[in-house]
């Protein structure tokens, strides 16, 4: 079921009736809702936070979406376009900025959530939330440039060459930012020693980052899919 | 043709030829002045208004100061950058440089060479004019402060020439600059702001040297990476 990369609209429509309800995007959805729900009916609570900890099979397997798979995506798709040249490259760092401002929005929610009743404090300057809140503004700009251009191949050239630099940026950031004692928990799980959670926990964790990581497949074929036919329809409306 | 008349046709080398695209935008605000002396007013208006922001017999000056500094630094930056490419607009001006027999790639570091005396000239009057008005002690560490603001000027205009150069083709032109370049200065405000405090605190410059460090590998790594991006921010 993979939308035929042609350009006759007809073709295309009828592939596009063809393929019926996007299945993909559905088993995410259900997959990320199976994952909720025994995070919160089938999974211990954590002894000293309480269930505000149940937040973070929201939270951590949403950065790690957010931060590497479509921040790592949107750079490295614009920086393969500059070199390539290939439209298709440009539509999927395009889509990565979306669906990675959507999931990066999860993260910065999440953790002032958990972060009130545990660390007292909405918000820390700590370097992983500095980190994140400028790669949010730094997604959101790329897509307010993105919108600010109406030559397609100019579009594409200005916004790999923002995601490249904005690649470069983020050890900087990280860097200065940790300059300055960071707050933030370790890792606990992906750490030399033992992992030091539950096995019930552990399970409902990697099923999260499983769900959320699917989730995001789902969203980007779905959002590439729509950057396709929007520039096919542009050259068809040229065309004519 | 005589072979003075060869050599004078050859096309220029890369640095004799950003060196003219840097002299030419340095003549153009030297006869008008607008930009500098409006990002130079605004910079002092800003210190003043800085200063009645905060109480202070709560904020001492001196710590006040560096991210006065910074903040001041960085938005008059955007002023005269802004006009970079601006004044390329006019009349398609940006088209004759353009088909001009240099690289892209000089363009890109004239523009910056000459944005980089704005925001150093800016600078230059600036500093000392807070530490008068917020009456800073700055002994030895003149000559450090001085390498500071250059290393930060550098980083700021490597980066906010290239975005100029792309915000100027937009819909939405000038407003986009701020929202592209603010988040990459972060690295250099902090640096350059904590490294400003070690200072003024009479510290010794070892103690500013993380930061400093910091400065130098961010002007080098966006140098190299925005003058090879810049030929495509251009149209082909």
């Amino acid at each position: 079921m993979t939308l035929p990369l042609t350009n006759d609209p007809a073709a295309l429509q009828r592939a596009a009736r063809a393929n019926g309800p996007d299945w993909l995007l559905l088993a995410g959805f259900a997959a990320v809702g199976a994952v909720y729900v025994r995070a919160l009916a089938f999974t211990p609570p954590e002894a000293i936070q309480g269930p505000a900890q149940r937040i973070l099979y929201v939270h951590a397997p949403s950065a790690f979406v957010a931060l590497y798979l479509s921040f790592g995506l949107m750079a490295i798709t614009s920086a393969l376009y500059l070199w390539l040249k290939d439209e298709k490259l440009d539509r999927v760092a395009e889509s990565a900025a979306e669906v990675g401002l959507a999931f990066t929005t999860v993260v910065l929610v999440t953790g002032p959530l958990w972060a009130k009743p545990i660390w007292g404090a909405w918000w820390t300057w700590d370097a992983r939330l500095t980190l994140t809140l400028f790669l949010w503004f730094i997604i959101v700009g790329y897509l307010v440039l993105r919108g600010a251009i109406d030559e397609r191949g100019m579009r594409a050239r200005y916004s790999a060459v923002l995601a490249l630099l904005a690649g470069f940026l983020v050890p900087f950031i990280h860097l200065s930012v940790y300059l300055f004692r960071t707050m933030h928990p370790m890792p606990i799980v992906l750490k030399p020693s033992a992992p030091s959670m539950p096995a019930d926990m552990q399970l409902t964790f990697f099923s999260a980052f499983v769900a959320l990581t699917l989730l995001f497949v789902g969203l980007l074929r779905a959002r590439f899919r729509l950057a396709t036919l929007r520039d096919l329809v542009a050259d068809q409306e040229e065309a004519t | 043709m005589s072979s003075a008349d060869v050599a004078l046709a050859r096309p220029p080398g890369m640095l004799r030829a950003s060196w003219l695209v840097a002299s030419k935008d340095l003549a153009i605000e030297f006869r008008t002045r607008t930009a500098f002396l409006s990002a130079l007013v605004f910079a002092l208006l800003a210190a003043t208004i800085f200063y009645f922001a905060w109480d202070s017999t709560a904020v001492a000056a001196p710590d006040l100061a560096p991210g006065v500094l910074w903040v001041i630094f960085t938005f008059s930056g955007l002023l005269g950058l802004q006009r970079s490419f601006g004044v390329e607009q006019a009349d398609r001006a940006i088209d004759a440089l353009l088909v001009a027999p240099v690289d892209r790639e000089a363009i890109y570091l004239g523009k910056a060479m000459a944005n980089l005396v704005f925001v150093c000239g800016v600078e230059a009057i600036t500093i000392p004019a807070v530490m008068l008005l917020y009456n800073l002690p700055l002994g030895r560490g003149v000559l450090a402060l001085a390498a500071v603001a250059l290393l930060a000027a550098i980083g700021l205009v490597a980066v906010g020439t290239l975005f100029a150069a792309m915000a100027v083709n937009t819909r939405l032109a000038e407003l986009l600059l701020p929202m592209l370049s603010l988040p990459f200065f972060v690295p250099i405000v902090m640096a350059a702001a904590g490294s400003t405090a070690r200072l003024l605190a009479g510290r010794p410059v070892a103690e500013a040297w993380p930061w400093l460090r910091i400065l130098v590998a961010f002007d080098i790594v966006f140098v190299v990476a925005c003058t090879l991006a810049f030929p495509f921010t251009l149209e082909e």
